[in-house]
């Protein structure tokens, strides 16, 4: 009897053991294997490391009071204000400049600039900022843990977080409460095959064709051409970030 | 010398603890119906918005972070620098460091957009990311310093305490860099760019956390009936005025670094002078409340042995330190971020240009508050059960 007791029962504890080491594998296992899946996804899905997607947006073309670009972008993405100004979403916004010394006026739009070196990307830390091999700046909704680091981040104020549920969302751009998201340069479109942004669309039907969308990557796309023989600026080049969304005339 | 002896800490009547308990568990469980009720409607009935993205939560849970790895020094000092002095010390370091660092962790991840998702944050890493780091730098926190806890407090594995001690010491200093560098890395934004950050959320740490440990550890001694010897405490003091020093200091070497550099002068004569609350909360909470009168407290020959004036010192750093990282974060966010340089932004759809306002709101101080009595609550539980405060600490 004693001579038992002092034999623990080691097919026992093997057992517990097993089993706690089964339980953790399961635990970790659907993590891994998914982390696995979702990485190679964001790099094949849709994207071509042939192109990069950028804008040019011509200030001298963006016209006073005109909100045509903003109406667009919020009815394909399905951003619907709820009369909070401080937390409702913005995606593409008009800015009005004015020399301190010249007194010279601009009117632009700013919108994620969909950076070659993108700090919402640096700082993210589970991987939800992401940028396409196309150069498109994302952020997977699925991952995104709405810690904000990225809004600190970003050095061209590109990103809203959902302060509230949503409703009635768009196809074109599923978007959930706590997390962040910014301009997607209307990536459904892209992978559609469509090569013109809702914001681009709407300003040219009203004339004014300030926004120019394209393939920075082909030097024979219309946007190439024009970066090529005219003096365009990045917003904040000094930190050199290699904006995908130009400037003209600003 | 005598020897140390350790016994579990008792505070006068059984109910007398547990009302106590039973307070800071109402305080908590108030925090925790508050962070319900933000996640619950979204972030929007908070006083922040898209411009103040980090509000009074963060506030709570970096000022309770910072603190924590601060609270580890004596221990430190006893056993990695052999101090004699501190080395009875040690335990209750070890325990108020590990209760301020869940506090604030619990208020953290409470504020998240999506807490649900802490297990994304466990098991995803982008190792470019501090946050990321830090995620790290935290869990790591717990398990080190629960081994060197147990080094101290198990006599068969007290031979390892020194070693386990240096690897503390390095994590902590590790962690406060990591939580200093989350501000030093924001290339855009003007309050943040500055790699002093690091190094000054360090020697914030040390004096908080110093700050911290004497408060409670003279409430302790209150409470239980023990004795506490004037010599112990009067080092203590004198450290804590080197430590409060040390971050008045920082705060001159970066303000002035600030003041020579052109285009950080927006930003500077914001907090300096016309940023309205920020601009009282850096000279009246900071360097007022934070700096001057501690070190007059301290240095003082009129309260060279006052027991109160070492408590209110104490208590006058911990305010003055939640004022300047209210002032490093909500002030940070609220200066506009100069998108371009030379102009005037004339109107916006998205607030450029413009200083931010940020009320902050009842949740949001409840779940802040919350992460303070979380702190207190594993100290009180954990001195309780364990053997933690020597039983006379007389000279």
């Amino acid at each position: 009897m004693s001579n038992k007791s002092d034999q623990p029962n080691m097919d026992r504890r093997k057992m517990i053991g097993g089993a706690i080491a089964a339980t953790g594998a399961m635990t970790i296992a659907p993590g891994v294997i998914l982390h696995a899946a979702s990485v190679s996804d964001e790099a094949s899905a849709g994207a071509d490391a042939k192109h990069r997607w950028g804008m040019l947006i011509d200030s001298n073309k963006c016209a006073d009071g005109c909100s045509a670009c903003v109406d667009a972008c919020n009815t394909e993405h399905g951003l619907k204000g709820h009369g909070r100004p401080a937390t409702d979403a913005v995606w593409i916004r008009p800015v009005k400049l004015k020399d301190k010394q010249t007194g010279r006026e601009n009117r632009l739009v700013m919108m994620c600039q969909h950076c070659e070196h993108p700090p919402c990307v640096d700082v993210c830390p589970t991987n939800a900022s992401f940028k396409r091999v196309d150069g498109i700046v994302l952020v997977d909704r699925h991952r995104c843990i709405g810690c904000r680091y990225c809004m600190m981040a970003c050095p061209y104020k590109a990103r809203s977080f959902i302060h509230e549920a949503l409703t009635e969302q768009s196809v074109n751009a599923p978007r959930g409460k706590g997390c962040v998201e910014s301009c997607t340069l209307c990536v459904h479109r892209v992978d559609d095959g469509v090569m013109q942004t809702a914001c681009q669309e709407a300003c040219s039907k009203e004339g004014h064709d300030a926004i120019l969308f394209g393939d920075l990557n082909d030097p024979n796309s219309e946007i190439s051409k024009t970066l090529k023989s005219t003096n365009s600026v990045q917003i904040r080049a000094d930190l050199e970030l290699n904006t995908g969304v130009r400037y003209l005339n600003l | 010398m005598s020897k140390m002896y350790y016994r579990e800490l008792y505070c006068g009547t059984p109910a007398r603890y547990w009302s106590g308990l039973a307070l800071l568990g109402v305080i908590i469980a108030i925090g925790l119906g508050a962070a319900y009720y933000m996640e619950h409607n979204g972030h929007w009935v908070t006083g922040m918005s898209n411009q103040i993205v980090w509000g009074l939560p963060h506030v709570f849970a970096i000022f309770l972070i910072v603190a924590a790895s601060g609270a580890l020094n004596v221990a430190s000092i006893g056993s990695v620098f052999g101090g004699p002095l501190y080395k009875p010390l040690g335990r209750y370091s070890g325990l108020l460091a590990i209760g301020l660092l869940a506090g604030g962790l619990m208020v953290l991840v409470l504020d998240l957009g999506r807490p649900d998702r802490l297990i994304v944050a466990m098991t995803e890493y982008n190792f470019k990311s501090i946050f990321a780091w830090n995620v790290i730098l935290y869990t790591g926190f717990f398990a080190i310093v629960g081994i060197y806890l147990w080094t101290m407090i198990d006599r068969s594995v007290n031979k390892y305490n020194r070693t386990v001690g240096f690897a503390a010491f390095f994590w902590r200093i590790a962690l406060t860099t990591g939580t200093g560098s989350i501000f030093g890395f924001l290339v855009a934004r003007e309050a943040y760019d500055a790699a002093i950050m690091a190094p000054m959320f360090v020697i914030m740490s040390f004096s908080y956390g110093l700050a911290f440990f004497i408060i409670t550890l003279i409430a302790a001694y209150i409470w239980g009936d023990r004795e506490l010897g004037d010599f112990r405490l009067t080092k203590l003091k004198n450290l804590l005025g080197v430590f409060v020093g040390a971050v008045f200091y920082f705060t001159l070497a970066y303000n002035l670094t600030n003041l020579y550099i052109t285009q950080h002068h927006g930003i500077e004569r914001f907090i300096l002078l016309d940023g309205g609350v920020y601009t009282q909360m850096f000279w009246i909470g900071q360097i007022f409340i934070g700096s001057i009168i501690p070190l007059f407290l301290i240095y003082s020959p009129a309260f060279e042995k006052s027991r109160w004036a070492i408590a209110a010192a104490s208590i006058a750093v911990l305010i003055g330190g939640f004022f300047q990282i209210y002032v490093i974060v909500i002030g940070g966010q609220a200066y506009p971020m100069n998108l371009f340089p030379g102009k005037e932004v004339v109107e916006s759809g998205f607030y450029d240009g413009q200083v931010m306002s940020y009320v902050p709101t009842l949740p949001e101080a409840a779940l802040g508050v919350a992460g303070i009595a979380v702190a207190l609550t594993m100290v009180a539980v954990g001195a309780r059960v364990f053997k933690v405060f020597p039983e006379t600490l007389e000279d």
